[in-house]
C-alpha cells in the first residue's frame, strides 16, 4: 500500500486529569478493605471474648478504644465489624444493580408494551416507602443478612432500572449507535458493546452512594434487632449496644460511628470523582 | 448502465400526527464508480432522508412507506432483508456524518472503533485488525497513529474525530461512501483538509461518494455532478461545471447567488425570499413557485416534470429556456 501525502491534522492531544477525589476515595475504601481482609492479624483480641472484670474501660494503653459493657475490646470489634459492613455495602449494591440494570435495559431498549409493563411494576414498588418496605420484608423473612439482601434486591433495583432505562432511551437513538449500524453490526453486538457500557455509567456513580446507604441501612436494621444478631461484631450493633451507656461510656458508640462516617466519605469521594470524570468526557 | 448506484423513483412517506407526509417524492439519480455526486438543498429538502431510507436507517415506526428502487450493484437495497443489508453496511457501503463527536462511542478507543469492522466483516484477528487500524489512521492523516490508536474520542479534536470516523467507514474498502454534511461542523481550514482526504480516497480506491451538503462551495471543490433537491423533489441535476456555469432552474440560481463568497462589501447578502414549505402544506404545481421570481400561472398547477436541458442535464422548470443567462 503506497502512502499518500495528506496534510496531517495538527496534533492536539487532550487529556482529562483524574479528579483528586478518585484517589482519595479509593484510598479510604481500600484502607477498610485491607482492615477487613487482615482482621485476624490486626485485631488485638477476640471480638466476642468477654471479660467481665474489665468492663466499660475508657480508651487507654490496654484497650486503645476502650471496652464495652461486657468487657469486649472495642477496637477488635470495630476491625471485625468492617468485614460485615463492607459485605453489606457490596452485596447490598450488587443484586439491585444487576437486577435493575437488566430490567432497565430491557424496558428502555424494547419500548412499547414491555416498557410500559415494567415501568408499572416499578411504580408499584416505589409507591411504598422504602424503609417501611425493607423492614416489612426483613421482618417477614426473619432477621439476618440473607433477608437483608433479599429485601434490598426486591426494592433497591428501582433506582438502577430508572437510571439505565433513561440512558437506553437516549442511547438507542444516539449517533454512535447509528454509526455502528452503518458499519453493519448486529443488534446484540450494538446493545452489549456500545449501548450497555455507556448506559451503566450513571448507575455506577449511583452505586457508590448507594453502598453507603446500604451500610447505613444494614446498621440501622441491626440497631433495630432485624439485621446481624449479637454477639457478632457489626458497627450498627455496636452503636446500638452503646446507646445505654452514651453518658458514661461514649467510646462504645462513638468509634463505630466514626468508622461509618469515614467509609461513607470514601464512597462519596469515589462517586463525586466518577461523576466528574464522566461529565468531563461528555 | 454501468452505474454503481441507481435510484429510481424513491419515495419516502412518514407517519406523523398530522397525517402522512411525503418527505421524498419520486427522486431518481445515479452514481457511477469513483464518482462524487453532490446532493444539495436546504435543510429539510429530503437529502438526508433519501439516503437514510435507502440504507434502512430511519426508525421503523416513523416510516410509513419507502417505495421505488435503489439498485446497488444490481441488488435493490429497498428490497433487501436486514441480514443482507447488514452485510453491505460497512463492507461495501460506508456512511459518515455531520457531527463526528457524537458518532464515536465515547467509551471505546479510536483503534477499536476503526478495527471493529475489519474483525466483523473480514474476519481479521484482533492483532491484525489493530495493525490495519494504525495503517488506516496514518492514511487519513492522523499524526502519531501508533499512539492515536489507543486514544479515546474525547482526546481528539473535531477534525481528528472526523478523520477517525472516515477511517472506520472506509476500513473495509467500500464501493460507496455516503457523506452526510461531513464538514459542516468543522472549521474552514479543517473542512478543506477533510474534503481533500475524501478526494484522495476516491482517487486511490475508486470510492464513489454521495456528498450531502448545503454548501455550494463544497460542491464546487469536490463533486463531479450535482443533484439539487427542494421540498422532497429533484429540481435540477447536472455535471458540476455546467450546473455552476449555467444553472437552468431558478432555485439553483438562487442558491448560487446567495453564496457568501459572492457577497460584495456594503451590500446585503443575496438570499432566496421566504422559506421551505411544510410537507403537509405543499403548494400546487411547482413546489418552488411561491418563492420564485419567475413564476407564471402554469407554474401554479399540475406536475412539473424534469425536462432534459442537455445530455446529463435535467431541470424541473417549465421556463428554463427563457431563463438562460438570467442567473447573473
Amino acid at each position: 500500500m503506497t502512502a499518500i501525502e495528506i496534510p496531517a491534522a495538527p496534533s492536539r492531544w487532550r487529556s482529562v486529569s483524574l479528579p483528586w477525589t478518585v484517589p482519595a476515595g479509593a484510598g479510604i475504601v481500600l484502607f477498610w478493605v485491607a482492615v477487613a481482609v487482615l482482621a485476624p492479624l490486626v485485631a488485638p483480641s477476640d471480638p466476642i471474648a468477654q471479660d467481665l472484670s474489665d468492663t466499660l474501660k475508657p480508651p487507654g494503653w490496654a484497650h486503645w478504644l476502650g471496652t464495652d459493657n461486657f468487657g469486649r475490646d472495642v477496637l477488635s470489634r470495630l476491625i471485625w465489624g468492617t468485614r460485615i459492613d463492607l459485605m453489606m455495602g457490596f452485596f447490598g449494591v450488587l443484586f439491585p444493580f444487576v437486577i435493575g440494570t437488566t430490567i432497565g435495559a430491557v424496558a428502555g431498549y424494547s419500548g412499547g408494551f414491555v416498557d410500559a409493563a415494567l415501568m408499572r411494576l416499578l411504580d408499584v414498588t416505589i409507591s411504598f416507602p422504602f424503609f417501611v418496605l425493607i423492614i416489612a420484608i426483613v421482618a417477614t423473612l426473619g432477621p439476618g443478612l440473607g433477608s437483608f439482601y433479599i429485601a434490598l434486591a426486591l426494592v433497591g433495583w428501582v433506582s438502577y432500572a430508572r437510571l439505565v432505562r433513561a440512558q437506553f432511551l437516549v442511547l438507542k437513538q444516539s449517533d454512535f449507535v447509528l454509526a455502528a449500524r452503518c458499519l453493519g453490526f448486529g443488534r446484540a453486538r450494538i446493545v452489549f458493546k456500545h449501548i450497555l457500557p455507556n448506559a451503566i455509567m450513571p448507575a455506577v456513580v449511583f452505586s457508590m452512594s448507594d453502598a453507603v446507604l446500604d451500610i447505613l441501612l444494614g446498621s440501622s436494621l441491626s440497631f433495630l434487632g432485624l439485621g446481624i444478631q449479637p454477639p457478632t461484631a457489626e458497627w450498627g450493633i455496636m452503636i446500638a449496644d452503646g446507646k445505654n451507656f452514651i453518658g458514661t461510656a461514649w467510646w462504645i458508640s462513638l468509634f463505630p460511628g466514626i468508622a461509618i462516617i469515614i467509609l461513607a466519605i470514601g464512597f462519596s469521594f469515589l462517586a463525586d470523582g466518577f461523576a466528574e470524570l464522566l461529565g468531563a468526557k461528555d | 448502465m454501468g452505474a454503481l448506484l441507481e435510484v429510481e423513483d424513491l419515495t419516502v412517506e412518514f407517519a406523523t400526527r398530522a397525517g402522512t407526509m411525503r418527505a421524498v417524492d419520486r427522486v431518481s439519480f445515479a452514481v457511477g464508480k469513483g464518482e462524487i455526486m453532490g446532493l444539495v438543498g436546504e435543510s429539510g429538502s429530503g437529502k438526508t432522508v433519501s439516503c437514510r431510507a435507502m440504507l434502512h436507517l430511519l426508525p421503523a415506526w416513523q416510516v410509513r412507506q419507502a417505495s421505488g428502487r435503489a439498485l446497488f450493484d444490481g441488488q435493490d437495497l429497498l428490497a433487501l432483508d436486514e441480514a443482507r443489508l447488514r452485510d453491505l453496511h460497512g463492507r461495501r457501503i460506508g456512511m459518515i456524518f455531520q457531527n463526528p463527536a457524537s458518532h464515536l462511542d465515547p467509551l471505546m478507543t479510536i483503534g477499536r472503533q476503526v478495527a471493529e469492522p475489519l474483525i466483523h466483516h473480514r474476519g481479521l484477528s484482533a492483532r491484525e485488525a489493530r495493525a490495519e487500524a494504525i495503517e488506516l489512521l496514518r492514511q487519513v492523516g492522523i499524526p502519531d497513529p501508533k499512539r492515536a490508536v489507543d486514544a479515546y474520542p474525547h482526546q481528539f479534536s473535531g477534525g481528528m474525530k472526523q478523520r477517525a470516523v472516515i477511517a472506520g467507514a472506509v476500513a473495509c474498502r467500500p464501493d460507496l461512501l455516503v457523506a452526510d454534511e461531513p464538514t459542516t461542523a468543522l472549521d474552514v481550514t479543517v473542512q478543506a483538509q477533510i474534503l481533500r482526504l475524501l478526494l484522495d480516497l476516491r482517487d486511490r480506491t475508486g470510492l464513489a461518494i454521495i456528498l450531502i451538503t448545503h454548501d455550494l462551495g463544497v460542491v464546487a471543490s469536490t463533486c463531479d455532478k450535482v443533484t439539487v433537491m427542494y421540498a422532497g423533489r429533484i429540481m435540477e441535476r447536472a455535471p458540476k461545471a455546467e450546473l455552476i456555469r449555467s444553472p437552468r432552474h431558478p432555485y439553483t440560481m438562487g442558491i448560487i447567488r446567495s453564496q457568501p463568497s459572492r457577497a460584495e462589501p456594503g451590500r446585503p447578502l443575496d438570499s432566496i425570499e421566504g422559506q421551505l414549505p411544510a410537507l403537509n402544506a405543499l403548494p400546487e404545481g411547482c413546489r418552488f413557485h411561491p418563492r420564485c421570481a419567475f413564476a407564471v400561472a402554469p407554474c401554479r398547477s399540475g406536475e412539473i416534470p424534469l425536462d432534459r436541458v442537455a445530455a446529463d442535464h435535467d431541470a424541473a422548470c417549465i421556463r428554463w429556456r427563457e431563463l438562460q443567462g438570467a442567473a447573473a
